[in-house]
């Protein structure tokens, strides 16, 4: 029985990951924002089979705050086998562009709270040797371009952080993985025309990383193709991708 | 965005709200202009179309459980491939299963769907203990065959037209194994599979693929699958692995010789066993689960199912003579399903009656709207009615004439305050206030 903290876990991704853990039938604690959908949540999770769920409000915002849930989370199971990090905000680039007040909310949720809550947890998971460190980052952080790359500095921010932790524990065992989703239809993507071949769904990549965590994998592109697409975009000298609409 | 159903006939563009709770979805409602709640979109025609669409996508939790009596209760937007999936392993199946899993509670509730056990275990409506509908005038309220009944019967088969079904509770069924134990009957005419249902009453599932294209001695030749519970065996939900079929292909693919020589060869190579053969659940009862997107192998056009249920006192001859009409059309008729359902219920607008059902699907083209029109004479002289969760095309007129007792459901919309809140392409085709 594997003990799961998730943060963030009203999130698609998360919520579709966690029904596959609780399927398995594995212990669960749940960290978001609003403690009646966490609750809700709790609830359709032992109905599909967990062997326990608990829930804890925090905002990912307030940093004084990420300790002490921590902790909580470990009492409450007995200690933390994996952590997933799963929140995340997609602002306007626009607004974000004109206003920088709404690009540092953009880089605090989305990049420096998952370093603080990393920060915790990879001094735990280091001290006890064993267990697997999962943080949800994006294609978009593979390169910076001009729709999204005040969401793309925070994802890379993350992705870079996680390899230095990655090289830092790797003597521990403890396994870093960065999962890198491309288009995915959710809640935080509804704005998007969906259609296409490129667009995927939270299960597939809640699929992704049981089958990541399990392979011990370090970093993982979902679905398949985007290694592909990445690997030419970064590819592109600068002097051309700066002409690009992309 | 642009909304079709199953058939891909008609495509209409809407706005699609998809609130994330049912507290988001209550805000939904009181809005000015109406609305009609949408599932997995899966009901053929029109019936999920309007210019603005609630859908129930986010509105997908369980809610409780209870192992010592089977009672589940979810929000609306479960599907019954996920719970087929979360408690068929615990021994626990879906008491009436359509053709299909990949539907939401609500849209079975709606639908008030059968499946191939009607003629003993009646619709889905029967395993229903209560419904929580969320009305035209913001309240939430919960309906059961002992509370509020009129709104109870009015909301099973009421095609969201009373409110949008929020959660429901259900009465699953114990069983102790998973699989279906299947034996087929060939038969070579209309007559044959008409003695075969009746002298095979018994059999808790049957049905049967009916060739429309057959015509003379052959009319109606058809096979006849029959189906028990299997007691002993494996409990397993398999992971719906669709072979998918992506793009839409050529409008003429499907086109009457090549749906002539699928039928024959279909009815051709089936050999008539008395051996019963043990078969997973899925590929008994939704076995065209397993081509994802089948219905894009019409081509961009879409198709069109006519289904349509005559008593069974003349159903016979009715069916002789649409079986008939069919045959002198130029039209390939593909997948044709006949059923012998049980009794009706209570709901007014609920489909089964005591009689024959055939489903049949067309190209969404022409000459089929012709056809149907011609067809819908023959139903409606022999007292039949046409299903709406498939229905595309049907008059007024002729809605009126199948379901009689429209006039009651729309009074019960009147008294729970749905008149002009929820309304569908097809409920304003159909003359629905």
């Amino acid at each position: 029985m594997t003990r799961i903290l998730i943060i963030g876990a009203t999130s698609a991704i998360a919520k579709a990951t966690a029904r596959r853990w609780a399927h398995e039938g594995h212990e669960l604690y749940l960290v978001g924002r609003n403690l009646d959908h966490l609750h809700e949540m709790a609830g359709d999770l032992k109905v599909r089979g967990a062997r326990s769920v608990e829930c804890a409000a925090l905002d990912v915002n307030d940093f004084a705050r990420h300790a002490a849930v921590i902790d909580a989370a470990a009492v409450a199971l007995g200690g933390l086998d994996v952590a997933l990090i799963a929140h995340g905000t997609l602002g306007d680039q626009k607004v974000c562009e004109q206003d920088f007040q709404a690009a540092l909310q953009e880089l605090n949720t989305n990049a420096i709270s998952v370093i603080s809550l990393l920060t915790h947890l990879a001094n735990r998971f280091e001290a006890q040797k064993q267990g697997s460190l999962v943080v949800l980052g994006s294609v978009a952080g593979d390169r910076g371009r001009q729709s999204n790359y005040v969401y793309g500095t925070a994802k890379s921010a993350v992705a870079t952080f996680m390899q230095g932790l990655r090289n830092r524990l790797h003597k521990s065992g403890v396994q870093v993985l960065t999962v890198k989703p491309g288009f995915v239809d959710t809640p935080m993507t509804a704005a998007f025309d969906k259609k296409g071949p490129l667009w995927s769904t939270p299960d597939v990549i809640a699929q992704a990383i049981l089958r990541g965590i399990a392979r011990r994998r370090d970093v993982i592109y979902t679905p398949w193709f985007w290694w592909g697409v990445m690997t030419i975009i970064k590819s592109i000298p600068e002097r051309l991708f700066k002409r690009l609409s992309l | 965005m642009e909304l079709h159903g199953w058939g891909r006939y008609p495509r209409q563009e809407a706005h699609v709200a998809e609130p994330l709770s049912g507290q988001q979805c209550l805000r939904a409602v009181p809005g000015a202009s109406p609305l009609i709640a949408r599932g997995q979109g899966r009901s053929y025609g029109d019936s999920a179309l309007g210019p603005k669409v609630l859908s129930t996508r986010y509105l997908d939790q369980f809610h409780d459980f209870d192992p010592q009596t089977g009672v589940l209760s979810c929000a609306a937007g479960v599907s019954l491939d996920d719970i087929l999936r979360t408690l068929v392993p615990r021994g626990w199946f879906l008491p009436v299963m359509p053709g299909t899993r990949f539907i939401t509670v609500g849209g079975a509730i709606a639908s008030d769907v059968h499946g191939k056990n009607h003629h003993r275990d009646g619709t889905f409506s029967a395993h229903v203990a209560s419904i929580r509908i969320l009305l035209g005038n913001g309240e939430c309220v919960d309906a059961s065959p002992t509370d509020k009944a009129e709104l109870f019967y009015a909301t099973c088969g009421g095609m969201g037209l009373t409110g949008v079904i929020v959660s429901a509770v259900l009465r699953l069924k114990a069983i102790t194994a998973s699989d279906i134990l299947e034996t087929r009957i060939k038969t070579p005419s209309l007559d044959a599979v008409l003695e075969a249902f009746d002298a095979n009453a018994a059999s808790a599932y049957s049905v049967a693929w009916i060739d429309c294209m057959a015509r003379g001695s052959s009319l109606g030749r058809s096979i006849l699958v029959m189906g028990e519970q299997c007691t002993e065996g494996p409990l397993v939900a398999q992971q719906a692995k669709a072979l998918g079929i992506p793009v839409d292909m050529p409008a003429g693919l499907l086109n009457r010789a090549v749906g002539k020589a699928f039928n024959a060869a279909y009815y051709g190579r089936t050999r008539s066993n008395a051996q019963p053969s043990r078969k997973p659940f899925e590929s008994f009862i939704s076995p065209l689960d397993a081509i994802s997107g089948w219905s894009s192998l019409y081509g961009r056009p879409g198709f069109l199912q006519y289904q349509f249920v005559l008593p069974k006192e003349s159903g016979g001859n009715g069916l002789r003579e649409i079986l008939q009409r069919i045959g002198q059309s130029r039209l390939g008729a593909f997948l044709a399903v006949l059923k012998l359902f049980g009794d009706a219920n209570a709901n007014p607008l609920s489909f089964p009656i005591k009689g024959y059902s055939l489903a049949v699907d067309f190209k969404a083209e022409a000459a089929t709207f012709e056809l149907l029109d011609v067809l819908d004479g023959i139903v409606a002289a022999h007292g039949g009615r046409l299903y709406l969760a498939k229905d595309a095309r049907m008059s007024e007129a002729m809605f009126k004439a199948g379901y009689p007792r429209w006039q009651e459901f729309e009074e019960v919309r009147a008294r729970w305050h749905a008149h002009g809140k929820f309304m569908s392409t097809q409920s304003r085709r159909l003359g629905l206030a």
